[in-house]
């Protein structure tokens, strides 16, 4: 990393930062537009009630709980690659982490408003604050995520302060005077004394341990809402970590999907290169490994014996969830590592589309977790009403669900034009102690 | 006795007194004289025994119709003193009538998709005999639904009773998920059937709203009138008896019966007892039938046979 000058990446960014393409514009535009759908879905569900969803008195819970559940574990991204590497202090983190860090708030933000669709009476959401009760797995996680969330927030604010006051204090770029006053509001009067530049250094190290020990609460605690019940399929004493590992495996194939997205858009071949890819893809392949070993052991004792509700429900995910079950834990599992462990196949691009279809086999992951076990209830459905019988989501759900994916995009590219993508300090940064550790 | 007795008319007046005050100050002072002219100049005394077992002597002007009286959240939560409610279903006698289903709907005015109490056409192994099975809420002692409820909407009472207040209810839906019998239905939408204009009880969950949870509560409402719930009076086979563990009886209205004698003579049985819940509802096994299982198909519409069809299928498969 030696020999980027602070100058030079800020140059990268210059026209980003001062000028607006149409290009964006454009993008900008399209994403408003998905989430207007979205609004358009919410306002709908409001108006009409939950019968407008897909959702009934059996699956009470369907794709708002497994988008709820896959932006959680996007989440988790950003506490693993930044937390993780932090501590070890590996060099080549420094262009990715605030992509990930970004990630984490952003999927934070977003995740909880997934349960607040699926909520019958939105209004009522603060009796969660006012007339909590502790024994309920609700009640831990909404302790645990806003506790997450405040955590990452800070974690990601630390490591921009002293972006903030670069940006502050360079001439190479012209700002609006409005921009630079928030620049100078949120530097927080950084100068880089060394107390300063200790404290930051500090504290990072503290909020870096922590948010990994939050993350993990957090998504163990979603987990057990899950774990907890008696349903089969989710009554499982592997759920916690399980769902922590998946976790990470999305979030580990989100990130690279953001690294190439903007390596491309702002032409970072520079900073983010072939070894950046490769070494998150290895990351990629160890989890994956671990994710499929987690849903091979889980499955496997499920099927071996013959419990009749755990017959009932693997029946059911090898007939009407074949595609979406085979696609999910063999598909997702085994391209990704193929991809990775087999040198030949080590590209950018191949790495890249890797990553795309871990993401979107743990999308089906959740989707074939949460959806079959609530059509084998203990008592067999006896409805003549096939919709009472088999969920299929309607276009609210899908519109609100795309909304999701658009505000994930639309975070981006407002902050993407507030400050660099790259930490511009962690990458000009001279001396770093780590070096000692690992390199 | 004398002291709670003036504690309860100074309770009432302060409350008059507040209605009145709201309205105009003169209003205020007169609801006093009213109500202090009401306690002094009855001098009339009935003797009434009160729940929890005592012979008290009150003022005749005090008494107010219990029946009229709505019983709110906090009272609600109580319970009926020194009770432990318990339900036998005899599914020997069981021909799927379905006046339970309808008595339940007409009582709670309820929508068509809400059957407090379900009428399942079950098969426990291949080679035995199909039976009919009505499942109210069990009302368990070890209830999921309460546990993960995450703002208390759902509670157990000393009687063993679980409601659901529909006020405090956010509607996330844990609870049909935490309970393992299907016992719970939600408000999908604003309730089809037209609700009646009276003051909400977590007791009747009537009037029902909109994007809450609502189940069987064992007609709260009734019990607290000495009455028994609905589907034990509706049903014309006698097949639902309901009672009083401490009492240890159980009555379907017709015949009264030693609880603990039942269980003995008729080998009672609870639903899933491996799932821990410890329900309170016990079920009676479908030895020496009353009626052929195929009778429960007669008489009722299409879409009432149609939801059958499938685990018939099933049964015939196997």
């Amino acid at each position: 990393m030696n020999g980027i000058s602070r100058d030079s990446l800020l140059l990268t960014f210059k026209s980003y930062l001062e000028t607006t393409t149409r290009r964006w514009y454009f993008v900008f535009f399209f994403l408003l537009l998905l989430f207007l759908f979205g609004i358009a879905g919410l306002i709908r569900q409001v108006t009409g009630g939950h019968i407008v969803t897909g959702m009934r008195d059996n699956v009470v819970w369907g794709v708002y709980i497994v988008n709820f559940i896959f932006f959680m574990g996007l989440s988790y991204a950003g506490a693993l690659i930044s937390g993780v590497l932090h501590l070890f202090k590996s060099d080549w983190r420094k262009p990715i982490i605030r992509m990930a860090e970004i990630i984490t708030v952003v999927s934070l933000v977003i995740g909880p408003f997934f349960i607040f669709f699926c909520i019958g009476r939105l209004e009522r959401l603060p009796y969660l604050f006012i007339h909590p009760r502790i024994q309920s797995p609700i009640t831990w996680d909404v302790i645990g995520i806003s506790t997450d969330l405040i955590g990452c927030f800070i974690f990601l604010y630390l490591s921009f302060i002293e972006d903030f006051a670069i940006l502050r204090d360079q001439k190479k770029i012209n700002f609006p005077s409005w921009k630079h006053k928030i620049y100078r509001f949120l530097a927080l009067g950084y100068t880089g004394t060394p107390e300063q530049q200790k404290a930051i250094r500090i504290s990072r190290n503290i909020m870096a341990a922590m948010i990994i020990a939050i993350a993990i609460i957090v998504y163990s605690v979603l987990a057990w809402i899950f774990g907890v019940t008696l349903q089969p399929g989710w009554n499982s004493t592997i759920f916690g970590p399980y769902f922590v590992i998946a976790a990470v495996y999305s979030g580990t194939g989100m990130l690279i999907l953001l690294m190439y997205l903007f390596r491309k858009v702002f032409s970072l071949e520079e900073y983010i290169t072939k070894k950046h890819f490769v070494n998150v893809g290895v990351i990629l392949l160890i989890v994956a490994a671990f994710y499929g070993y987690f849903t091979f052991s889980d499955y496997l004792t499920k099927w071996y014996g013959s419990v009749k509700m755990d017959t009932t429900l693997i029946d059911k995910l090898f007939s009407e969830f074949y595609w979406m079950f085979i696609f999910a834990n063999y598909l997702g599992i085994l391209i990704p590592i193929i991809i990775v462990g087999i040198p030949r196949f080590r590209t950018i691009r191949n790495i890249t589309i890797g990553a795309l279809i871990a993401v979107i086999a743990l999308w089906f992951n959740r989707y074939i977790i949460v959806i079959p076990t609530l059509e084998t209830p203990f008592l067999p459905i006896q409805d003549s009403r096939i919709d009472w019988i088999n969920y299929s989501p309607t276009w609210v759900e899908w519109s609100l669900t795309l909304a999701g994916f658009s505000v994930f995009f639309l975070f981006y590219m407002v902050i993407s034009k507030l400050a660099p993508i790259i930490s511009v300090s962690e990458m000009t940064h001279e001396t770093d102690e780590g070096k000692k550790i690992l390199s | 006795m004398t002291k709670s007795n003036i504690k309860t008319s100074r309770r009432k007046f302060i409350r008059s007194g507040i209605f009145a005050g709201l309205t105009s100050v003169t209003g205020f002072s007169a609801g006093i004289v009213v109500n202090r002219a009401k306690a002094e100049s009855s001098e009339e005394k009935e003797k009434v025994l009160t729940t929890d077992g005592r012979l008290v002597e009150v003022d005749k002007s005090q008494i107010e119709e219990g029946k009229n009286s709505v019983v709110g959240r906090k009272e609600s939560m109580k319970g009926l003193p020194d009770r432990k409610f318990v339900m036998v279903i005899d599914l020997a006698k069981c021909k799927n009538a379905r006046k339970c289903v309808d008595a339940c709907q007409e009582g709670h005015y309820l929508p068509k998709d809400h059957e407090w109490i379900k009428i399942y056409y079950l098969q426990d192994a291949p080679n035995t005999s199909p039976y009919w099975f009505p499942r109210p809420c069990f009302h368990c002692d070890n209830p999921m639904c309460v546990s993960v409820c995450p703002v208390g909407a759902t509670y157990k009472r000393s009687d063993g009773i679980i409601l659901v207040d529909n006020k405090r209810c956010i509607g996330c839906k844990f609870c049909m998920t935490g309970c393992p019998y299907s016992a719970r239905s939600f408000h999908w939408k604003e309730p089809e059937v037209e609700q009646p204009d009276v003051e909400y009880s977590p007791e009747t969950n009537v009037p029902a709203k909109e994007g809450t949870v609502g189940k069987c509560v064992w007609c709260a409402d009734l019990l607290r009138q000495n009455k028994l719930p609905r589907c034990v009076t509706a049903c014309p086979m006698g097949v639902i008896y309901f009672g009083d563990m401490v009492e240890d009886a159980v009555t379907n209205g017709v015949e009264t019966i030693r609880f603990t004698k039942l269980m003995e003579q008729r080998a009672g049985f609870r639903y899933r007892e491996d799932l821990g819940t410890h329900p309170s509802v016990y079920y009676l096994p479908p030895v020496n039938r009353n009626f052929p299982v195929d009778s429960g198909f007669e008489g009722h519409d299409e879409e009432i046979r149609k939801r059958y069809e499938k685990s018939i299928e099933q049964i015939i498969a196997k």
